[in-house]
């Protein structure tokens, strides 16, 4: 049978960097495709170029036999492609039935007909099990209804193809179950279905075939059945089995006899963290491995005081419970470097100084007043410290590179003085150089008796820099790797199959 | 779940500028003689039309998460266009008000969907430019209508007992409510307000919709400089001047969000006439002599008055926001 869809040789640059070169997909009518990829590997590229939001460079896209281009997602979702987005895209204050019918809209007599829509809205939630008042703003629904509303819209418009860029990420167990029935219907109706999604487990469950992506190429294609669970998760990461450690490089061994400066038992939060446990000593630096939304941000934030906790134990600094808020926990001696430097982190017009100083501000004032004198030192010691290169301490950040900016973030915390310092993605968009000279900061700091916690999806880091690490795998620690045992191979085969494998990973 | 109390609430927040309303006639009625006499109501109608009219257009750009300070200066061009068009009749010079305004809609448009300027910006700019053309055009100072062609109809006259500006504006608040509630235009543009990014990813025309209420907020505006020219026999380059800052302040007052994507046609007519039914009892107070308030004055009490109004608004709604 011919493909419905087929995408050959895409071509992407963002600002001169490619973000797909070459890239492939191809999904036969009524079949459940599965796209999956590291982060920045360039699913979420082709699919949003596949429905018009992005223009290609270069390459082919047929559509039912078709050469197609479409210029924005409502013409893409005329031609009968409909798309879940990542990021729930909804309107909050519109009512659930404006948010599914809007588009495709029922008339009589030119006017909206909005009994008919109504009905039409319940209708298709109804399919999900969910009975709800459709009059009301959608944002008045709990995330999981939301997700329903927005795949309720997707396949009310009657597509031939619908794009579920990882749609269950807020659902529970029942509602995944509910959703994959409903994608089994489609499939019988002759609808295929790309289903993005870095939990394996759906993917065996839901999907016919599977396309792999790496470094915004296509690097393997085939049927789920084919391809085992330790293939897809190497394939993705893109490691061999055989890779050779370097032990000799790894910092900050266990300390005999170090307390632990944290300890999380069973820590329960929202749909991502459902057990997880991990522990930090004095001076160590800890890896928390897992593929994406397997609940390593998620927990971190929580012991971070940032999300409220839904069960289970923390004790910090010999303290039990988690910090009520950021505030506290910075008071426990708890520093966090999130993963979104633009977001969460920098503020790009303010200087390094500023931005180095910002939490510690408080300390630095008095009566109101900015010690300046006290600043400067502090600003220039950890300059000259972290090797921070910057034209003075009064040049704006967003002048700097990524690693320097990230340099700046990690003084920020560090001149707190934490006890414990979370690192997530501590090398995201930072080039190979300044990677290296990162981590071997965070080395040298936990020599000197700083803790650290480190989230990180580069598993050659996790492996070069950590002297323990916990795997997580779909909100649950499935692994904890000590010393030796420590391997690539090892914290791969616990990110696919779980802890019963992990011992034959590394044997 | 939603108990019944936030329910309650919510109801009264979307009515909370109605209510004031009917509070504000009872107080007038109960405290002056004529003011519910058929002059008071007819030259409140009058006068306030074409704010009415300003008021809508600006309820709409408002919805998309836009403003638009040029409606004043638009009104101004309009009457003097229009004043200009007179002789020829009560068509041209209505239709020419009509596209004077329609010409600053579509600059707007194009400058805030095509060049990406936030309409803030974009707005100030033909703002200036507006006035600017109105003061050429009328050689810097008020332009006559003409007397003869029954153009001053459209500002002075009656029909079947009832202020044809009134008329207007009631024609053109139901086409408004119905353009908003029952079609997928209107409910474009609430979608655009409430979340750009997403309507585009729905594959509605979120462009299209942000272009549209700037000509709709344009072509109202000149069609209130008409109706400005022919109530007051002549083109008036100076007018308008803070125009839209009482059409915003309607449109909040009737409880339109300004971040955008909650708002209502009916609330903003509300909120209109809430207005203007201050100044009017101001005045009564005026004629009472029990105070003797200047313009000066008025306005401070206006101000207060919208500023307290919000801030109910803002205490109930902030009461429905929290989950439920």
């Amino acid at each position: 049978m011919s493909p419905l869809l087929s995408m050959r040789g895409i071509d992407k640059r963002f600002a001169g960097t490619p973000a797909l070169t070459g890239a492939s997909l191809e999904v036969a009518p009524g079949e459940v495709h599965a796209l999956i990829g590291q982060n920045g590997a360039g699913k979420s590229t082709l699919i949003k170029i596949l429905t018009g939001y992005h223009a290609k460079d270069a390459g082919e896209v047929l559509f039912n036999g078709r050469p197609i281009a479409f210029a924005s997602p409502g013409e893409a979702q005329r031609a009968g492609i409909s798309t879940i987005y990542q990021e729930i895209n909804l309107v909050p204050y519109r009512s659930v039935t404006e948010n599914i019918c809007l588009g495709r809209e029922t008339r009589r007599f030119g006017l909206l007909d909005w009994r008919a829509m109504h009905e039409e809205a319940r209708a298709l939630l109804a399919r999900f099990g969910i009975a709800i008042d459709v009059r009301r703003p959608v944002m008045t629904y709990p995330t999981a209804v939301q997700q329903m509303v927005a795949i309720g819209r997707a396949i009310g418009f009657k597509a031939r193809l619908v794009v579920m860029d990882e749609p269950t990420s807020s659902l529970d167990e029942r509602e995944v179950a509910v959703l994959f029935d409903v994608i089994r219907g489609l499939k019988e109706t002759g609808v295929s279905v790309i289903f993005v999604s870095h939990k394996l487990d759906e993917l065996y469950a839901v999907c016919d075939r599977v396309t792999i992506m790496r470094d915004g190429r296509t690097v393997r294609v085939g049927a789920m059945g084919e391809v085992s669970r330790l293939d897809l998760v190497t394939t993705m990461l893109g490691r061999e089995l055989e890779r050779t450690l370097h032990d000799d490089a790894r910092g900050g061994p266990a300390r005999a006899g170090a307390g632990a400066v944290i300890e999380v038992r069973g820590l329960s939060a929202g749909p991502r963290v459902r057990d997880v446990s991990f522990d930090v000593r004095e001076g160590e630096i800890v890896g928390l491995a897992g593929l994406l939304g397997a609940g390593r941000t998620e927990s971190a934030r929580v012991v971070f005081g940032a999300d409220p906790m839904g069960g289970g134990t923390v004790r910090l600094s010999g303290r039990d419970g988690a910090p009520a808020s950021p505030a506290d926990a910075i008071r426990a001696g708890l520093g966090f470097v999130s993963e979104d430097r633009k977001l969460e982190g920098i503020v790009p017009g303010l200087s390094v100084r500023e931005n180095l100083t910002l939490a510690l501000m408080p300390q630095l004032t008095r009566a109101g007043v900015v010690d300046e004198g006290r600043t400067r030192a502090i600003v220039d010691r950890f300059i000259e410290r972290l090797r921070i290169k910057c034209a003075s301490p009064e040049q704006p950040i967003r002048e700097l590179s990524g690693g320097n900016q990230q340099k700046v973030l990690l003084a920020r915390w560090l001149c707190m003085n934490p006890r414990l310092l979370i690192l997530d993605e501590p090398t995201r968009g930072i080039d190979v150089g300044a990677k290296a000279e990162i981590l071997n900061l965070v080395r040298g700091l936990s020599r000197e008796g700083l803790s650290v916690l480190m989230i990180s999806s580069e598993l050659e880091e996790v492996v070069e820099a950590a002297a323990r690490v916990f795997v997580l795998r779909d909100g649950r620690t499935v692994a904890e790797l000590d010393g030796d045992a420590v391997t690539e191979p090892a914290i791969m085969a616990a990110m696919a199959h779980g802890p019963e494998s992990a011992e034959a990973g590394h044997g | 779940m939603p108990s019944p109390a936030p329910q309650t609430v919510r109801r009264l927040s979307r009515h909370g500028v109605v209510i004031a309303l009917l509070a504000l006639i009872l107080f007038g009625y109960l405290r002056y003689d004529n003011f519910l006499g058929t002059f008071n109501v007819l030259s409140v109608l009058r006068y306030n039309a074409m704010f009415a009219l300003v008021s809508l257009g600006m309820a709409y750009v408002i919805m998309t998460g836009g403003i638009d300070l040029s409606v004043g200066s638009t009104a101004a061009l309009g009457s003097v266009v229009a004043a200009l068009l007179s002789p020829y009749g009560l068509v041209p010079g209505l239709l020419g008000g009509l596209a004077a305004g329609l010409a600053v809609g579509a600059v707007n448009a194009l400058v805030i969907t095509r060049l990406n300027i936030l309409p803030f910006v974009a707005t100030l700019a033909t703002m200036l430019a507006a006035s600017g053309c109105a003061l050429l055009l009328a050689g810097n100072q008020s332009v006559s209508v003409s007397y003869e062609t029954g153009f001053i109809e459209l500002g002075q006259g009656d029909l079947l007992g009832f202020p044809v500006p009134a008329w207007i504006a009631l024609a053109a608040f139901l086409a408004g409510a119905i353009a908003l509630n029952l079609t997928a235009w209107g409910r474009t543009v609430l979608a655009v307000g409430g979340n750009e990014e997403a309507t585009r990813l729905m594959g509605l025309p979120a462009d299209r919709a942000k272009a549209s209420v700037y000509l709709v907020s344009g072509a109202l505006a000149g069609l209130a400089g008409v109706i400005l020219a022919a109530q007051f026999g002549a083109g008036q380059p100076i007018e308008g001047v803070g125009w839209e800052l009482f059409a915003i302040a309607a449109v909040v007052v009737g409880g339109t969000l300004l971040t955008g994507g909650v708002g209502s046609v009916g609330s903003t007519l509300a909120g209109v006439l809430l207005l203007g039914l201050i100044f009017n009892i101001l005045n009564f107070e005026n004629g009472l002599g029990q105070i003797s308030l200047s313009a000066y004055w008025q306005s401070v009490v206006r101000g207060a008055f919208l500023l307290l109004v919000v801030v109910i608004q803002a205490r109930l709604a902030g009461r429905t926001e929290e989950p439920a």
